[in-house]
């Protein structure tokens, strides 16, 4: 009896020695791998941060209106966040990589996935910052535009032109992701449309002599000058 | 030679027919019907007066008018002119239009009437303004005649304005130009001006025409051009002045035109006005300026209005463009009453300054950074009117020279900011 639990208890150190010398030499990839991504991504951090210290991004961030968000969020710089974004992204491919060495089942199935979709998380932050910066663009020139026409409440202009410009760059980049694609599109048709019924509402009704006089300066010539007062031309 | 493939076969083919000239007049025009045969008849009328020997051309660049301007200025005879002026040209004289573009560009047509003066070998050129319903036959006597018999190479007008008319001009296009290049020429961005043939061959080949920058204000980069190139520049007093068509309303263009030019030229032009301090008269034929002095029922209070709603509006775009302090500044006189209101000159100058170092460096986009300066300058033009209520000519005169002054006492303000040390 006691010689058949010893042997058993052989056998099974055996298949355990020779399982840990069978998968030893991968878990030694995957450490190699891991410690040649950090090194790669380290060099690909260094590299990134100094081409975008070349192209002044943090002046572009500051532009789009990025940095301001950041800094609200209590986030570092735009430069210093796309550096550890890059940093952490190569060295969990390498990882990954590593990972899929050791031939676990299932496992592979999902690095793979991981990685078709890096290219569409990369396009949709593409996509969330240049919209951003148009968004940033546009209302500030609303803005601008409104305050030189003598518009009525510029800033409620320039945040609308903002606000729409956001959820429709929100609504491209969930998409990209496949993020809730459905409830996405439905919630950007129902807030764009609520928007636009509500300011064409608060128009109609409240800006009633607004648009007779934008009508009448528009189309009825010869009311304009009433004789009251003089242009002055600055040139 | 420049390059000249830009113009159309049909109007190669005129230039060609024509010959060389002595005297070009140029005459811009986009949906000018109601005043440019008057205009052409006027030049024309010049032409046989002051200088009937001479082998002259009418040169009309038209930006796409649709309302048959060109056509107009074909059918402006010389005939009719000769027979109404009693005078006769001994030598050629013709009128050439030709559709430079399908929309107006200031610095396209100016391109096309300097390629046209130099395939003629023109030894003086003469562009004048469509909208300039006062022209008489001897503006183009004042204008032509420095640079065809005294060697000038840049003609610059000067005119009787209202005291009130011109305000963006007398209270930064004349005072910056001057305290920066140290030349007091009245009229930085004329649109009426004449030139010699070597100056408008320089310009024609040194501007970059394809960028975005020498299409608009090209008058004013001329104007630079000249100054930089150490040009010989003079003035001539040619009258009343008073431009049709033109309203406040246009504020924001006309700021683009010229303010947006004179910023952009600061940068390349950087070692031509850095080390200038002070200013000189240059050579004046008649009058400096002359101010009428009638009065003019002026909406002062819209334009303060509209200074502190643009203060108040647009306070995130000044931050990224005037220090803390002109912007704490302009805070706190757009919340003072319309009496107590008052945007001195040190001001002023201080936040003109600041947005040309702001726009040299792109805090924003450089449109935005001349958009956000109209505001401002209502305010400053509040206080103009304000000032020079019950002025004669003579105190709205001292008061532009004051300005004029701070702009030149603070120019190493300008440096300071310019090299970012501010």
């Amino acid at each position: 009896m006691w010689e058949m639990i010893v042997s058993e208890l052989t056998q099974a150190m055996g298949d355990l020695a020779r399982g840990f010398a069978h998968i030893l030499p991968r878990i030694i990839v995957v450490v190699i791998m891991a410690l040649v991504g950090w090194v790669v991504a380290y060099l690909a951090k260094v590299i990134l941060r100094s081409i975008l210290r070349l192209i002044k991004f943090d002046r572009l961030s500051e532009n789009a209106g990025a940095s301001q968000l950041l800094t609200k969020a209590a986030l570092p710089s735009a430069t210093d966040l796309l550096c550890r974004f890059v940093f952490w992204l190569a060295w969990l491919g390498f990882i990954l990589l590593g990972v899929r060495v050791l031939g676990i089942v299932g496992l592979q199935e999902q690095i793979a996935k991981f990685f078709l979709f890096l290219p569409r998380l990369f396009v949709a932050l593409l996509i969330m910052f240049f919209g951003l910066l148009l968004a940033t663009f546009l209302a500030r020139a609303a803005l601008l535009a409104a305050v030189n026409a003598n518009f009525p409440s510029p800033r409620l202009l320039s945040v609308s032109v903002r606000t729409i410009i956001i959820i429709f760059v929100l609504s491209m980049a969930f998409e990209e992701v496949g993020v809730a694609e459905q409830t996405m599109l439905v919630a950007f048709g129902v807030a764009f449309g609520a928007m636009m019924l509500g300011l064409a509402i608060a128009f109609g009704t409240g800006g009633k002599e607004l648009a007779q006089q934008f009508l009448e300066k528009r189309f009825v010539h010869g009311r304009k000058d009433d004789g009251k007062e003089d242009e002055l031309s600055p040139l | 030679m420049a390059e000249t493939s830009f113009l159309t076969d049909d109007f190669l083919g005129q230039l060609i027919s024509v010959g060389e000239v002595d005297i070009l007049v140029g005459v811009p025009t986009h949906n000018n019907a109601k005043t440019i045969s008057s205009i052409v008849e006027t030049i024309q009328a010049g032409i046989l007066t002051f200088f009937p020997r001479e082998r002259a051309a009418i040169i009309n660049a038209d930006g796409g008018s649709r309302d048959g301007t060109r056509q107009l200025v074909m059918s402006a005879a010389i005939g009719d002119a000769q027979s109404r002026s009693k005078l006769y040209a001994l030598r050629t004289l013709r009128s050439i239009s030709t559709e430079y573009a399908s929309s107006p560009a200031s610095g396209a047509a100016l391109r096309t009437i300097l390629a046209a003066a130099e395939l003629l070998r023109a030894k003086a050129c003469a562009v004048i303004s469509p909208e300039s319903t006062q022209i008489t036959p001897d503006w183009l006597a004042a204008l032509l005649r420095p640079i065809y018999a005294e060697t000038f190479d840049l003609v610059l007008p000067t005119y009787r304005r209202h005291r009130f008319d011109g305000i963006l001009l007398t209270n930064l296009l004349y005072p910056m130009t001057r305290a920066l290049y140290g030349l007091e020429i009245r009229e930085p961005s004329a649109l009426e001006f004449a030139f010699s043939g070597r100056l408008g061959s320089q310009f024609l080949a040194q501007n970059a025409w394809h960028e975005e920058t020498a299409q608009v204000g090209s008058e004013i980069q001329f104007t630079l051009a000249a100054i930089a190139g150490g040009y010989r520049i003079c003035q001539s007093f040619l009258g009343a002045k008073e431009h049709v068509g033109r309203h406040s309303a246009d504020l924001v263009p006309a700021m683009r035109q010229t303010v947006g030019a004179l910023f952009s030229s600061l940068e390349p032009n950087f070692s031509v006005w850095n080390a200038k301090t002070g200013s000189q008269p240059i050579p004046t034929t008649g009058a400096e300026q002359e101010f009428s002095l009638e009065p003019l029922r002026i909406n002062r209070k819209r334009l303060r209005e509209m200074f502190s709603v643009g203060v108040a509006e647009l306070e995130s775009v000044f931050q990224s463009i005037l220090s803390p302090s002109t912007l704490g500044e302009l805070q706190r006189i757009a919340a003072l009453e319309e009496d107590s209101f008052s945007y001195s000159a040190e001001l002023w100058v201080k936040t003109v300054y600041e947005f040309a170092a702001a726009y040299r460096k792109s805090v924003i986009s450089r449109d935005h950074i001349i958009q956000a300066l109209a505001p401002l300058f209502r305010g400053r033009a509040f206080t103009f009117l304000v000032e020079n209520r019950n002025g004669s000519a003579a105190n709205v005169e001292d008061d532009i020279e004051a300005l004029c002054l701070e702009f030149e006492r603070l120019k190493p303000y300008l440096l300071k900011i310019w090299n970012g040390r501010e």
